[in-house]
């Protein structure tokens, strides 16, 4: 690896890193200052996430040996497609999201927002350049005690109360990770996931059942991440009850746990594994169906719109691992696809509804007819899409998403589940949609007289924002082509492991300048 | 063997006592139980490293063997964890109690006000 590009690796866990303890420590007092960098860095985060992704273009796998100690006894970052991917994915959310807080000033509504975002992006960008297990718990362990304090942003009884269940089942997920990560280091010896790739496809026979025992234990704790049914009862609670910008950056957090499902499910447990090959799948598929029933359903029960967009998240988390328990390069294509698309598509909902209930006052985001309120002409277009957008009709990229999950899990033996399970979930999403929207604006619209206008911060950059990744949408379907032509390569290369592990072991030098 | 015996009866005490208690309804009983379930994780973790008595984890020119070192960075750190995270969580459970006056952990007292 050339020393730009080791940098460039390095750079992407180290500068949120320097940046949220300077903040912290230099900049408590100045709230400009610290704006001013925090949306530095998030820029900064873009160059550095768009650079990478231009050199894992090129195929290669890159492997930084941090402390140059050698893999396998010392921790490495490994940049892949699918890694650089969702940096990228992750700095430009952050971008926007940090745009939205800053202009609408919810960065002030309490202490350290921005210290704790900057350790937020640190424990993501973390995760998803690890190439040690252990180290994904501690980075896993960095994002959550990090969205800890942002859920919490702000304070109020209602946070305070899902702030609790939130952290305690998290709590309870990180003891059952140790678990998982005990056991496969008791029977293979390593935690490099490169090496545990090789060391469980050499297993003997007598081990399998502990690795299995040891996938399925991790797939547990990472299908809590993720949401997946039965273990999504915390998610509609905490993203609700938070702020809105707050609510928008988590949209990323559930895809973590998708992504911990894809690295392990192909790498360790891939198809070398023997028996233990994509053992979750049979697992994760009924409850990932089950799970886009109940997010889908979910939005009935919702009584505001960021109740909706919190069960939407669960709906497109049902939607998205359904099509990654395949576990076959057709389906995976696809699912990373939807993978950028619903982390935006949340983000967005999750804005225009923090952005609507900033204006109606007393109804906040109350399904409740309610008289005018400011910019509401705007506003209802920016529902409309957003809705669009989440419920994956055309011609946003949602619609361009599901259709290829529909395509690539045709030779799957569940494909008629899934078919179904899609197809219906979206005409239900269509009609929870239409209720609301038309409760919110063609009801309110009979009423007289208008909310009065308060002094809003950021009129005009908030609703900026939120359009901004509703435009992100339609560019991700105009560019369709381009966009999954990369994520087709990008998963031939998740199944074809070999590139990854040679890139960790093979290269005596690896890392080294 | 009566180590073996001794240890895994030591972690499967005190998983079921954090268990249980985790599944209580009152703040404090919970973050006992995850302090007791941090317990057996990290006894967990260190018996995966293999039980070996009077064994160096470090390099020693007289030792006949050696004892896994990596299981016990792996439990340092995850006690530096679940200790940071457990005066978290007292924290946030006492803030809740005091703004809601409620320490039920669904926000809301049940009918017979038991734990």
């Amino acid at each position: 690896m050339n020393a730009s590009v080791s940098l460039l690796v390095a750079a992407a866990v180290v500068l949120p890193a320097v940046v949220g303890a300077a903040s912290l420590l230099m900049l408590r007092h100045r709230l400009d200052m610290s704006r001013l960098v925090s949306l530095g860095a998030c820029l900064a985060l873009v160059g550095v996430a768009a650079a990478l992704v231009a050199h894992a273009s090129g195929g290669t796998t890159e492997s930084y040996a941090l402390g140059n100690w050698r893999a396998p006894f010392g921790i490495v970052l490994v940049l892949d497609r699918l890694s650089a991917m969702m940096l990228l994915l992750t700095a430009g959310l952050a971008t926007v999201v940090m745009t939205y807080a800053v202009a609408t000033g919810m960065d002030r509504k309490g202490w350290h927002f921005h210290p704790l975002f900057q350790f937020q992006l640190l424990g993501l960008n973390g995760a998803f350049l690890t190439g040690d297990l252990f180290n994904l718990f501690v980075f896993f362990e960095v994002l959550l005690i990090a969205s800890y304090g942002l859920l919490l942003h702000g304070q109020g009884p209602q946070r305070l109360k899902a702030g609790v269940q939130y952290v305690v089942i998290n709590l309870v997920g990180s003891t059952l990770f140790l678990v998982g990560v005990g056991l496969l280091y008791g029977v293979t010896g390593t935690l490099n996931m490169a090496d545990l790739a090789v060391r469980v496809a050499a297993a003997p026979a007598g081990d399998q059942g502990l690795i299995a025992a040891s996938a399925l234990v991790l797939t547990v704790v990472f299908a809590l991440k993720a949401a997946v049914a039965p273990l999504h009862f915390w998610l509609p609670g905490a993203y609700s009850a938070t702020t809105g910008a707050v609510a928008a950056l988590f949209a990323i957090m559930t895809k973590v746990g998708a992504y911990a499902i894809i690295r392990t499910g192909t790498l360790i447990f891939g198809e070398d594994a023997g028996a233990v090959a994509f053992v979750a799948g049979p697992w994760l598929l009924p409850a990932a169906i089950a799970t886009t029933f109940i997010g889908f359903i979910g939005l009935f029960a919702a009584r505001g719109l960021r109740e909706m967009a919190a069960w939407s998240v669960v709906g497109s988390m049902g939607v998205l691992l359904s099509a990654i328990a395949v576990f076959s390069a057709e389906a995976m294509g696809p699912a990373l696809y939807y993978v950028l698309h619903s982390t935006l598509a949340g983000a967005a909902l999750f804005l225009v509804a923090d952005l609507i209930a900033k204006r109606r006052g007393e109804h906040g985001d109350a399904l409740t007819p309610g008289p005018r309120f400011a910019q509401s002409g705007v506003l209802s277009g920016l529902f409309f899409l957003a809705a669009i957008g989440v419920v994956g009709l055309p011609p946003l990229s949602g619609f361009v998403g599901k259709l290829l999950i529909l395509d690539g899990v045709r030779a799957a033996p569940a494909a008629a589940w899934i078919w179904a399970t899609i197809l219906i979930t979206t005409l239900i999403g269509v009609l929870a949609f239409s209720r609301a929207g038309s409760r919110l604006f063609w009801k309110s619209a009979e009423i007289e007289g208008e909310i009065p206008v308060r002094a809003l911060r950021g009129r005009v950059v908030g609703v900026g924002a939120a359009a901004a990744l509703l435009a992100a949408l339609a560019l991700l379907a105009v560019l369709g082509g381009p966009v999954t032509a990369w994520t087709e390569a990008t998963a031939a290369q998740l199944f074809a492991p070999q590139g990854y592990i040679d890139a960790v072991l093979g290269e005596t030098s690896g890392g080294r300048r | 063997m009566t180590m073996e015996l001794l240890v895994a009866s030591a972690i499967a005490v005190l998983t079921a006592a954090g268990v249980y208690l985790v599944l209580r309804g009152r703040t404090f009983p919970v973050v006992l139980g995850l302090a007791f379930l941090s317990y057996a994780i990290n006894l967990f973790l260190f018996a995966m490293g293999r039980l070996v008595i009077d064994r160096p984890p470090i390099y020693d020119k007289a030792a006949e063997g050696y004892t896994d070192p990596l299981p016990q960075a792996l439990v340092l750190t995850a006690i530096v964890i679940a200790f940071g995270m457990t005066a978290f969580v007292v924290v946030l459970a006492l803030r809740t109690f005091l703004e809601t006056g409620v320490d039920h952990v669904d926000g809301h007292e049940d009918a017979e006000g038991g734990s």
